[in-house]
């Protein structure tokens, strides 16, 4: 009696365990493949960014370290060179070519070659970039905040995004972008760095120009930019979720 | 009717001396001060686990294999862990890579402060995949670091909300005051409660209505420590947090620290659930489950044993 109710428990169990492991991973497999369950999780990214917007003081800095923090190797990642002809060329030149432009929903539109930049007041920043992969790494950068080029630029009140388009295209041939929000670039750190460690970004790590956005994850920090697009929407840009990365799933809000 | 009464511990006793090893079936109860019972029952029923606690329980089961399989999804993103703000690649704490033996075969190694493993088939390189942690473990199975996110960070919210509804529960009800803090008496006992356990002796009888002292120190560690130190490193990863409450980083050590606490915080709760269920298997799996199902135990009564 008792040894058959034994029995029994095991078996019970035996099955239990069996189906919920089965659940946990066909069964989330399933679900990750279905077009309905992810679109379930997305929605919380939009809860983090209502909550950390609301929590986060607007101009509050990300923490700046001191030149003793800064480690021997800043690893970078991503794309590391684009590759293109054209691109060849500039470094060939030193980028003495390189302009950015500022166009799409704004009053005036500009252009800057690099060297017209390096004149404007610059930010020097030592920070710390989280990579969305987990590691973390301390650089000193220098640049211009992107908030001078946008009072320069006038911004129309329906911008809301800024796309900055890239030099690279990946072995598709898909080019790079990533957006922020135009509210996001009047942040005192938001800077388009064209210095790391106190010498010109090289190649792997974005030269002449990247974005530096502090408040957020790695991949938002879009490298070899050559314009920036003020815009009402994403839809109908790339793939229309704001970045190359955002277009392979990851949260276009990388606040975590 | 028998979650109105929450104040105490509910005991009801059985009057009809069914043999042993059947529960019984009948609903009926009476209260323990009910004259009519004269000789010693040979089982009560005891209203274990209120609703409140049964559903935060359960809701959590899958929430925590979710968040652990996600986690170490996003985890095999970048297998290392580091102490301090940043990532020094050349001294990792902790670290989990695939590397091709002389012989040209594919081996797991897991370094930890210095020490090698050779851990081929489980971390390093399984399934023939160069990946750390293996696939039967991860969420998505398939290294897929953007929807491991996606799953982590929803259920991540799912738990935190039903953590703080279960808070505020536990101590608006006294359940975290009366249930779960260690007693003079338990704390005392704790050396003869650690020799039981040890030798897989269990509470029974009266004892067992309660939660013992290693109980309780195990349950309110799991719940008031780790599961809180699991969120703050987990919002200490948050570039933006770190921005809004500086002072987290500061108490952690550093974002890498918090990755590093955030790990073994997990590692914490996998040696928990380990435990726990090895517990509940160990005192009778179908009436453990059964009371934080129903709410109701069935405690056997010492006397009639040493009678039988």
């Amino acid at each position: 009696m008792k040894h058959e109710r034994a029995m029994e428990r095991r078996r019970f169990l035996k099955g239990t365990l069996g189906a919920a492991s089965l659940v946990a991973l066909s069964g989330c497999d399933n679900l990750t493949q279905s077009g309905w369950f992810p679109s379930v999780l997305n929605k919380a990214e939009r809860w983090t960014e209502a909550v950390q917007r609301a929590v986060t003081p607007k101009d509050a800095l990300a923490k700046e370290y001191g030149v003793a923090d800064i480690p021997k190797i800043f690893p970078a990642n991503g794309n590391t060179d684009p590759g293109t002809e054209q691109y060849a060329e500039h470094v060939a030149r030193s980028f003495s070519g390189w302009m950015l432009e500022v166009v799409g929903l704004v009053q005036v539109p500009r252009s800057w070659s690099l060297a017209a930049l390096k004149e404007l007041p610059a930010r020097t920043q030592i920070t710390r970039h989280d990579c969305v992969e987990g590691w973390s790494a301390i650089g000193k950068w220098t640049g211009i905040p992107v908030g001078d080029l946008m009072r320069q630029v006038e911004p129309l009140p329906n911008a809301r995004y800024a796309i900055f388009h890239c030099a690279d295209v990946d072995d598709e041939g898909i080019a790079y972008y990533e957006s922020i929000a135009v509210a996001d670039c009047y942040h005192p750190q938001t800077i388009l760095a064209y210095e790391l460690n106190d010498t010109p970004l090289d190649v792997p790590h974005g030269a002449p120009l990247r974005l530096r956005f502090e408040r957020q994850l790695g991949y938002k920090q879009a490298k070899y930019v050559t314009k920036i697009e003020l815009v009402e929407s994403l839809t109908g840009i790339g793939g229309g979720k704001g970045g190359y990365w955002e277009d392979q799933g990851y949260e276009w809000y990388a606040g975590i | 009717m028998a979650l109105l009464i929450q104040s105490e511990i509910v005991v009801s006793q059985e009057t009809d001396q069914r043999p042993m090893a059947e529960p019984p079936a009948s609903e009926a109860f009476s209260t323990a001060g009910n004259p009519e019972v004269s000789s010693p029952p040979a089982m009560e029923r005891v209203y274990r686990h209120r609703l409140p606690v049964r559903i935060s329980h359960w809701l959590n089961v899958p929430f925590l294999i979710i968040l652990i399989m996600s986690g170490l999804q996003i985890f095999n993103a970048h297998p290392a862990l580091y102490w301090g703000d940043r990532s020094d690649r050349d001294q990792p704490m902790l670290s989990i890579r695939s590397v091709q033996a002389d012989s040209g075969e594919t081996k797991g190694i897991t370094t930890i402060l210095g020490h090698y493993f050779d851990t081929t088939g489980v971390l390093g390189y399984s399934n023939g995949m160069r990946r750390a942690f293996p696939d039967w473990a991860t969420i998505p199975s398939a290294k897929w670091l953007a929807m491991g996110r996606q799953w982590h960070l929803f259920f991540a919210w799912l738990f935190v909300i039903n953590g703080l509804i279960f808070t505020a529960y536990a101590f608006a009800s006294r359940h975290a005051a009366r249930d779960l803090t260690p007693t003079g008496k338990d704390w005392r006992g704790i050396g003869k409660s650690l020799k039981d356990h040890l030798s897989l002796r269990h509470p029974s009888g009266e004892e067992a209505k309660r939660y013992n002292v290693l109980q309780k120190l195990a349950y309110a560690a799991i719940l008031f420590i780790v599961a809180p130190l699991i969120v703050l490193t987990g919002l200490a990863m948050s570039p933006t947090i770190d921005i809004a409450f500086p002072w987290i980083l500061i108490i952690l050590g550093g974002r890498q620290a918090a990755r590093t606490i955030h790990f073994v915080a997990c590692f914490s709760f996998v040696s928990f659930i380990v435990i726990h269920v090895f517990q509940v298997i160990l005192t009778g799996s179908f009436n453990n489950i059964r009371s934080m199902v129903t709410g109701w135990s069935i405690i056997k009564r010492e006397e009639v044993r040493h009678e039988a």
